[in-house]
């Protein structure tokens, strides 16, 4: 008897649990409402049927309870009713299908003025490609990928020439303008999707996929990967923003072709040597870092992770927050270089200075620290020398009360708060696996005897 | 007919009981003996899974309070889980339990047609699960490549267990394949062959059909996986390109070239939909002869049901892609299985249908077992009906890959089977143990856990349409409300707490072995076979000197003009009095 009010109750709650919960879609910020509409009938097909089974279930459990003085119905089939259900069924499927496939029909067929950009996903990021103005994207191909050409563009294409490429996770799309997503993996499946457009669709290596979408809301909204692509599936995230048109080619221009990336000159030691001296008075001239001054060793890290660090501090974007309180003094530094190109100068000669360890400061348990760093490893390499593609530095060319207060500054948000910074919220998720203050100096110190081993 | 004559050679045949006890228990070739160990052993690896949920929910309810778990550990637990639970624990304990334990004595034979076959089937299946389960021991763990196992990141860098865990899960799954095509012509051999005199296909109670139909969907689907999971062991450890594109690892170009990902997921999936039939068609018949008995009335529409499971059983070959709307795959196939996605829902909404009418004018006790089989239309209706939301291409566009998908399989083929599971334990336990199960544990582990399970599952659906993805190991996005991550914690609570009452059911097995009352040999006044046998629990050869005679199908309760509420399968149809309304039924 129980069992007949519990159904009633669980559908009443399940009810009231879908109109009262606040966990519902999220405003829609591009023109796929008619996706949102075929969810809309599948609720009110699929609910009314979920009422009316379970209510006539548990009226049947009511009613025909059992009582030694009565015979049940002695009935194996008929004909008539199972003729009606299944005539019934079939034309409730229907009215579930034939909606659907005609918004299926829209979406695989974009508009033909959709402009085009190439999403292009790797472990555990997001980079984009626009075709630039002959609206025709450059060959690409696996081979043609390396620290100077992380797109793997082809520089016998022509077509390729004027291609702007966008090394951040963050893109831009103008409002009110269709746009084709021409999906690109360089390794395994991962997935685009960006919840408030509805639409998403697998990256598969070996091939170009597609989605389309009509942004019709500014704003902000996460890219998330939606298909498992390893240990850090859950940290690769993106943004798109939606701008009017004019923000959009601000912001478009401000990404280089091509062919400027290949016009740039050859980085310029002597220039980058005379820009260092004035970072040689805390970091050293051999770059060993003094503690006392809170400037890590940096001698042995890698050009790309030395300029990138570099830009961030000139441009705000490390040291945003207030409480990156030695990250703030490196912006006055930077200032001093003038551009892009003196930047490559300083870090091409912070990375040909001779790779030091330095004294490990830091002790702990190195077989708890072994254990945590199988996740660090993924990016990171299991000698922790770091790996470019994966916009990982080593973690041995530095100082290890360094990388101490960086991961309490991840985890405590100050470091990766700007949103610009491309890594930063990708260390700020994996920084959390770190519990108390042990696991700090465990992981640390187990990245020393790396150094040992190297 | 075939049938008759192995019946009657069987029938002459000196029975050799066996006399020791490790040819009784342990290299036992007797079918009731072999369905124990290979449920035991499925029901072992099922509290491994569980396990392991417990742990990584508590990291997903409370990221804050909980140490034990980072991602390399998160994603190896959720591969485990999943894997576990659909091939090891489900597929094994309802073809290779039930299966094994229900065919001879539901279809009046004394054992399977091979049952030297039937032990090595089982001893296959256990080979697999300690491959499998030494994967947590080796160096860098089980594999975390999730339970779809897709390559590349499968067998790259950057997963965890990439060197032995994904060699042992892909191993472990050719063993397991091995042992279940031995079981399976087993199964379909003994149905087709080895039935007593009298029953006919169209007298075969459900139970029988669902794994009969499910068997023939297992040999049929799971040569798909194995050479899925051989072309994978290729390209891992030879170096062969199947399904491994050019691509960049760890920084640099690969050696592979020209594989294609898609093709795993195809053969994948055409295992792996037929896979969710495998589970869901014995449960089906199973939960048809639980509720026939205990509503003391015959399955309502007996040959349309037989029907549905065959049909379903066709047509979940056609459906596969509907896992891979998303996936990249030319997109116009979305059209095609859109359409026999939703198809393949008519027959499934009329075994519903068909379930409830035969509540309806029955005379319905709620046992125990009637409680979960009640259960299990509620959860089975609503995770079915979120299916039809995932299959229909356009509504799967935003629900894809998120705690939607999660919502929907548990209730579908998690915890439906599961209920139908305990529904069929509890249903047979006085035929396995000659004891009845106490009443009262019984009721209260049914209500902790629907009720548990309801609380876990309701709310990831709408979690999922909110868009948070599946297999994050943290979330910290701007659109997921913190009021999200409360109900986070609520799901964690209903999940440990559904996983703890489970004891509820041990303690009930095993003290009722002891203590329980003697059950008689049909405590349910049920009609077929299995209860008339003439000792309980059945001894070795099922059924003493002579075999069974089956003269009508096994729905009759509640005949006019009887004075028993039921009449059993092996009752010869008296002068005058014809099974009721049941034409062509009964006198195939």
């Amino acid at each position: 008897m129980v069992v007949a009010y519990a159904i009633i109750l669980l559908v009443v709650g399940t009810i009231i649990f879908h109109f009262w919960s606040p966990w519902y879609f999220t405003e829609i910020a591009a023109d796929w409402g008619a996706i949102d509409t075929t969810v809309d009938i599948t609720f009110l097909i699929t609910g009314l049927v979920f009422i009316a089974v379970n209510f006539f279930m548990a009226y049947c459990i009511y009613k025909y309870r059992y009582s030694p003085d009565k015979r049940a119905d002695y009935e194996p089939e008929s004909h008539k009713l199972e003729t009606w259900l299944t005539i019934f069924t079939t034309v409730g499927v229907a009215a579930l299908l034939i909606p659907g496939l005609f918004v299926w029909g829209d979406f695989v067929e974009p508009p033909e003025d959709a402009s085009e950009v190439e999403v292009v996903g790797q472990q555990w990021y997001w980079t984009f490609r626009h075709p630039g103005e002959d609206a025709v994207f450059g060959n690409v191909d696996i081979r043609h990928i390396d620290v100077n050409n992380p797109f793997g563009m082809d520089p016998e294409d022509p077509a390729g020439r004027d291609d702007v490429l966008v090394d951040s996770n963050v893109l831009h799309i103008p409002v009110d303008q269709p746009v084709k997503f021409l999906l690109r993996s360089k390794d395994v499946l991962h997935d685009f999707a960006i919840p408030q457009f509805r639409v998403k669709m697998d990256l598969v290596p070996g091939m170009i996929t597609y989605m389309w979408a009509d942004p019709i809301r500014e704003g902000t909204y996460e890219i998330l990967c939606e298909e498992l692509c390893g240990v850090a599936h859950f940290a690769m995230r993106g943004r798109v923003v939606v701008e009017d048109q004019e923000s959009y080619e601000t912001w478009l221009d401000g990404y280089p072709t091509f062919q400027e990336v290949l016009d740039r000159p050859e980085p310029n030691l002597i220039a980058g040597q005379g820009a260092y001296a004035v970072c040689s008075a805390c970091h050293g001239a051999d770059g060993q870092g003094l503690q006392a001054l809170n400037a890590p060793d940096i001698n042995g890290l890698d050009a790309w992770y030395v300029e990138r660090q570099v830009r961030y501090f000139k441009e705000g974007v490390r040291g945003a927050h207030e409480d990156d309180v030695y990250g703030r003094t490196m912006a006055p530094m930077m200032a001093m270089l003038a551009n892009d190109q003196a930047i490559r100068d300083v870090a091409a000669y912070v990375a040909s200075l001779p790779a030091v360890y330095s004294e490990s400061t830091v002790t702990g348990d190195t077989a708890r620290g072994a254990e945590i760093y199988t996740t660090c490893s993924a990016c990171h390499g299991d000698d922790g020398q770091g790996i470019w593609s994966q916009g990982a530095p080593s973690l041995v060319d530095t100082s290890d009360w360094y990388l101490v207060t960086q991961l309490h500054n991840y985890q405590n948000r100050v470091r990766g708060y700007h949103e610009a910074d491309m890594f930063g919220e990708q260390m700020q998720l994996m920084s959390d696996i770190l519990r108390d203050e042990e696991d700090f100096n465990d992981v640390v110190a187990y990245i020393n005897t790396l150094k040992e081993a190297n | 007919m075939a049938y008759v004559s192995i019946a009657d050679r069987d029938h002459e045949q000196e029975h050799h009981d066996p006399q020791s006890f490790i040819t009784k228990y342990i290299w036992s070739q007797d079918h009731k003996v072999i369905a124990i160990q290979y449920g035991g052993t499925a029901i072992f690896t099922g509290l491994v899974a569980m396990v392991l949920s417990s742990i990584f929910r508590l990291q997903l309810g409370f990221p804050d309070v909980f140490h034990f778990v980072d991602p390399t550990e998160y994603y190896q637990l959720v591969t485990m889980h999943g894997m576990i639970m659909i091939v090891y624990m489900l597929t094994a304990l309802l073809l290779g339990g039930f299966g094994n334990y229900l065919i001879p004595l539901q279809l009046g034979a004394r054992d399977m047609v091979f049952p030297f076959l039937n032990m090595l089937s089982y001893w296959f299946f256990l080979l697999s699960v300690i491959i499998l389960m030494s994967s947590f021991f080796i160096d860098g763990g089980p594999t975390g490549a999730g339970w779809t196992l897709y390559p590349p990141q499968s067998i790259s860098e950057g997963t965890p267990g990439v060197n032995g865990g994904i060699t042992l899960m892909l191993l472990s799954l050719a063993v397991f394949i091995i042992a279940f095509t031995m079981g399976g012509l087993n199964y379909v051999t003994t149905i087709l062959q080895a039935r007593c005199k009298g029953m006919t296909l169209m007298r075969m109670p459900l139970s029988i059909w669902g794994i009969f139909v499910a068997t023939i969907l297992g040999l049929l689907a799971f040569p798909a996986l194995l050479v899925a999971a051989i072309m994978t062991l290729l390209d891992q450890l030879v170096g062969t390109s199947f399904f491994m594109p050019e691509m960049l690892s760890m920084g640099e170009a690969n050696d592979y070239n020209g594989g294609s990902p898609i093709l795993f997921q195809h053969l994948f999936w055409f295992f792996g939909h037929p896979e969710v039939y495998i589970v869901a068609l014995p449960a089906f018949g199973i939960v048809s002869d639980v509720l026939a008995v205990h509503a003391r009335k015959n399955i309502f529409g007996y040959r349309m049901m037989v029907w549905a499971i065959v049909a379903i059983g066709g047509l979940s070959f056609v459906v596969w892609a509907h896992h891979m709307y998303v996936s990249g795959m030319n997109p116009y196939f979305g059209f095609f299985f859109a359409t026999t996605t939703l198809i393949i829902a008519v027959p499934t909404a009329l075994k519903v249908y068909n379930w409830v009418l035969t509540l309806w004018k029955g005379n319905i006790k709620l046992t125990v077992p009637m409680l979960f089989a009640i259960g299990f239309i509620f959860t089975f209706t609503h995770g079915g009906l979120t299916g039809l939301f995932l299959g229909n291409v356009t509504v799967d566009l935003p629900l894809s890959d998120t705690y939607f998908v999660i919502g929907h399989f548990h209730l579908v083929m998690g915890v439906s089977p599961i209920l139908v599971i305990f529904a069929a334990l509890y249903h047979w336990y006085p035929k396995l143990s000659g004891k009845m199960f106490n009443e009262r544990l019984g009721q209260i582990h049914f209500w902790c856990t629907l009720i548990g399970t309801y609380v876990v599952y309701l709310p990831m659906h709408y979690i999922g349409i909110l868009g948070v993805p599946r297999r994050y190991f943290a979330y910290g996005s701007d659109f997921i409300p913190e009021s999200a991550y409360t109900l986070n914690e609520i799901i964690t609570i209903a999940a440990i707490f559904t996983a703890v009452s489970q004891l509820l059911f041990f303690i009930n097995i095993f003290w009722s072995l002891k203590y329980g009352k003697p059950s008689g040999g049909n405590p349910w006044n049920a009609t077929s076979l299995e209860w008339q046998t003439p000792d309980t629990p059945a001894k070795h050869g099922n059924w003493g000197h002579d075999l069974p005679v089956v003269y009508r199908w096994p729905y009759d309760y509640s005949v006019p003009g009887e004075t028993a509420d039921f009449v059993p399968q092996t009752v010869a149809p008296r002068d005058g009095v014809v099974a009721g309304r049941n034409h062509g039924v009964s006198t195939d």
